[in-house]
């Protein structure tokens, strides 16, 4: 457990300054290429392997609907590059700039949900060297990254459909089943979320949080409430807490889904843009929101349900893709750049190591309400270590100059 | 002692001024962080204290001990000049960065800052010893055992390391505790703090006895900064790296103010064996005057009551062991039933901790035991002070 020193950089100008937007250029020249076929249930990739540098996948759509085509990490989470909108029977091209190491690709016809026909690629040859600065670099990151939120987005308006489905039917034991895993996509996310002001109050606030601006109480957390009745009547004893019936169900339910397709069109549309700072400041703006006095370190975030340790992986994870799309760049920037990238590294995989102990999205995790004190507070530690390296992401990115 | 430390050669943003002879801004005074013995034990009691026990981190070593100990020792050496912290300090940073230095205490100056720093038992206990230092631990270093009246919370009791910081200004302290724990983060977190203030004790002859929250002046027979004698055979430590250092025990002593406050001023100075006014121990005199343990009054009770605090305090009945006491009041607002949280946060620096037991086991029969419960309590090893290219306890990693 090695720890940054208090950065001890010589203050640079404003290389900072620069903004960049993320639009994905697929530049076709000198690469290797690899044919891939999406279909209607499956994904085909020519080849399994390829030699680092740029590599060319040529996407043909002969399936019936729109489709997109994903390279994404050995975390199966983070996306190196994607390409969408391919039209039935079209083809498109995506270039990307791969590493040594292990990746997945996957199709999404239909644009939504999780994809099909996911495989194992794996690029072998040299590290590819990233020019210190390099706007390509820092455009591809953005991209990538932009590219991660609009997938998580569209993932969630499948997943909160199967959770208002259950939950409209009645099927209470397999709505609160779904109750934490539908939320996995959004508390990835949730700053990108949380930009457009009048979504997230609708989809995610507490219910003090609701009445504390004169807002009427929609969302996960009024499902969360009618899902957990017994739990919320302890925590409200003051108050005549009535389950909803089908007709309440029903509107809850449909508000949340309209709210997250509104989401899901945000972040579609064409003047959706993230920049290199919505990225760092969004890493850090993640694990704040576990630390809140309202978050998830507290067990207030999911107070009746007390899922709590789901939201805290799902931020960990959307902090950790957030930070690895721009890790190459940080790298590159001198020993600093270096020391800080391995001891993010660690510092990661130490809070998910941690995490780990408590169950996982396919196992289940305990109760945070079993959670004690002293645990907690040794959660909070751990945040705490991978906190502070990461609250310096943004200077090393744009603020160190190279020749340093 | 004591003297005013310049500054000197301050370099960098935020110089704290060079203090001279003639400059008479008390904010501007300070004290040297690094010397034979760490500061902040035989200064003369400031103001304000915020004391901070931490723990090592789960997974830590003893690179990260070491690193830390290294990090805090440049980080005080800045503070206690009443220098921003880090390279570039407040404001001097890339605006893309957090600062260096939290900021609060700009301009403040040191207000005689001292930060003191000791290791907990815990430290030298850990399963597996993954700081590599059990064969290291003192002797004297044992966990204090339970006395009576004690009501001890474990979540501010113990740990494995301490901060104690001093200053003539709160907001210098908790300054210092902020960036220093900040410093830790990843590997070693704060497990309990207390915020004091209002000296309960003088360590200089030339400071005022001040009063304690029972309103009874505190600390007239404390070990003082001048008396070299005492202070060799009562305070410094002298076994191995600990070689002029010291035992720390610090406890939170909660007072039971509003039973004490319906208490009758006759039977509040029979409690204490002192007058409350002047502070004269009840066989006469005035406050510098020796207590008469053998006087009798006319009703042939002895004049400082058996089991008044004076007496089962006092070197007399305990073998001649004296502390050096440097405990500070604190109130933490009330409890739920609206009675005021308050009392005593008593330190004392001790050659060996026993000398600390004898104390408080005879303080067993202590008529004022109606008034407090001690709820918290820690011993920490304080090491010696850092030497020029030193970091705080580097002799215990060289032992």
């Amino acid at each position: 457990m090695k720890h940054l020193p208090l950065r001890w950089a010589t203050p640079l100008g404003l290389a900072a300054a620069l903004v960049l937007s993320g639009c994905v250029e697929n530049n076709a020249s000198g690469s290797t290429a690899i044919a891939v076929t999406s279909t209607a249930d499956d994904c085909q990739v020519e080849s399994a392997t390829a030699t680092s540098g740029p590599v060319r996948f040529e996407v043909e759509n002969t399936g019936d609907d729109v489709t997109e085509f994903y390279v994404l990490a050995d975390d199966g989470l983070r996306i190196v590059g994607e390409v969408e909108n391919i039209a039935a029977g079209a083809s498109r091209d995506l270039t990307v700039q791969l590493q040594p190491g292990d990746y997945f690709t996957v199709c999404k016809p239909g644009m939504v949900g999780e994809g099909v026909g996911q495989s194992e690629f794996s690029v072998t040859g040299d590290d590819v060297k990233i020019d210190e600065g390099d706007k390509a670099a820092i455009d591809a990151a953005v991209a990538s990254y932009t590219a991660y939120t609009k997938s998580q987005v569209a993932e969630l308006v499948t997943g909160t459909k199967a959770f208002t489905d259950a939950y409209r039917a009645g099927n209470d034991d397999e709505a609160r089943r779904l109750f934490p895993i539908a939320r996995i996509n959004y508390e990835r996310v949730e700053p990108t979320a949380g930009n457009f002001g009048d979504l997230d109050p609708k989809i995610d606030y507490r219910k003090p949080g609701a009445e504390a601006e004169g807002l009427p109480f929609t969302g996960f957390h009024r499902i969360e409430m009618d899902l957990w009745i017994d739990e919320a009547r302890i925590n409200y004893p003051g108050e005549d807490i009535q389950p909803l019936d089908a007709a309440g169900r029903a509107a809850v339910a449909d508000q949340l889904d309209g709210d997250i397709q509104s989401l899901y069109d945000q972040v579609h549309a064409d003047d959706f843009e993230l920049t290199v700072d919505d990225i760092t400041n969004g890493a850090i703006g993640l694990l704040d929101e576990i630390a809140a006095p309202d978050g998830k370190l507290p067990g207030e975030e999911n107070e009746f349900a007390h899922t709590d340790l789901y939201d805290f992986l799902a931020n960990v994870e959307g902090a950790q893709v957030a930070y690895e799309s721009v890790r190459d760049i940080a790298a590159a920037n001198g020993s600093e750049g270096k020391d800080l990238v391995a001891e993010l590294d660690e510092q990661f995989a130490a809070m998910k190591a941690l995490l780990a102990t408590y169950g996982s999205y396919e196992a289940g995790f305990v109760s945070y309400a079993t959670v004690d004190q002293t645990a907690r507070n040794a959660l909070g530690a751990q945040l705490n270590a991978l906190s502070e390296p990461l609250s310096q992401l943004t200077f090393t990115v744009l603020g160190v100059d190279p020749g340093e | 002692m004591a003297a005013v430390a310049a500054a000197g050669t301050a370099v960098g943003f935020g110089a704290a001024r060079a203090t001279s002879a003639g400059d008479a801004d008390p904010s501007r005074s300070s004290h040297e962080f690094r010397g034979e013995h760490q500061a902040g034990i035989t200064t003369p009691v400031q103001q304000h204290l915020y004391f901070a026990s931490l723990d090592m981190t789960a997974g830590a070593g003893r690179e990260d001990l070491v690193s830390l100990l290294k990090d805090w020792t440049s980080a005080a050496a800045q503070l206690t000049a009443g220098l921003e912290i880090g390279e570039t300090g407040a404001t001097d940073g890339s605006p893309l960065a957090p600062p260096d230095d939290t900021g609060e205490a700009l301009g403040l100056g040191p207000h005689n800052l001292t930060l003191t720093f000791g290791l907990g038992p815990s430290l030298f206990d850990r399963e597996g010893d993954p700081f590599g230092i059990a064969a290291q631990r003192p002797e004297a270093l044992v966990p204090l055992p339970s006395f009576a009246f004690d009501l001890l919370e474990d979540s501010i009791s113990d740990g494995d390391l301490c901060i104690q910081a001093c200053a003539d200004d709160p907001q210098v302290v908790v300054h210092a505790i902020r960036n220093l724990s900040r410093i830790a983060f990843g590997r070693a977190q704060v497990r309990w703090t207390r915020l004091g203030y209002g000296r309960t004790s003088r360590t200089s002859a030339g400071q005022q006895t001040p009063r304690n929250l029972f309103g009874f002046k505190d600390g007239t027979a404390n070990v003082l900064s001048d008396d070299a004698e005492a202070l060799e055979r009562w305070v410094w430590a002298d076994d191995g790296w600990m070689a002029g250092g010291s035992y720390l025990v610090a406890r939170t002593i909660q007072m039971t103010i509003e039973s004490w406050d319906r208490t009758r001023l006759q039977e509040q100075e029979l409690v204490v064996g002192r007058t409350k006014g002047e502070g004269a121990p009840l066989s006469g005199g005035t406050e510098m005057t020796e207590p008469d343990f053998a006087m009798t009054s006319s009703t042939g009770d002895f004049a400082v009551p058996s089991t008044s605090h004076v007496r089962l305090a006092h070197p007399d009945t305990n073998d001649g062991v004296r502390l050096l006491r440097r405990g500070y009041n604190y109130v933490d607002g009330n409890n739920d039933l609206g009675q005021i949280t308050a009392g005593l946060f008593f330190l004392s620096f001790q050659r060996d901790p026993a000398q600390f037991v004898q104390v408080q086991t005879s303080l067993k029969t202590d008529a004022l035991n109606e008034y407090i419960r001690h709820i918290g309590s820690a011993l920490y090893a304080v090491p010696p002070g850092a030497r020029p290219g030193e970091h705080i306890a580097q002799g215990l990693f060289e032992a």
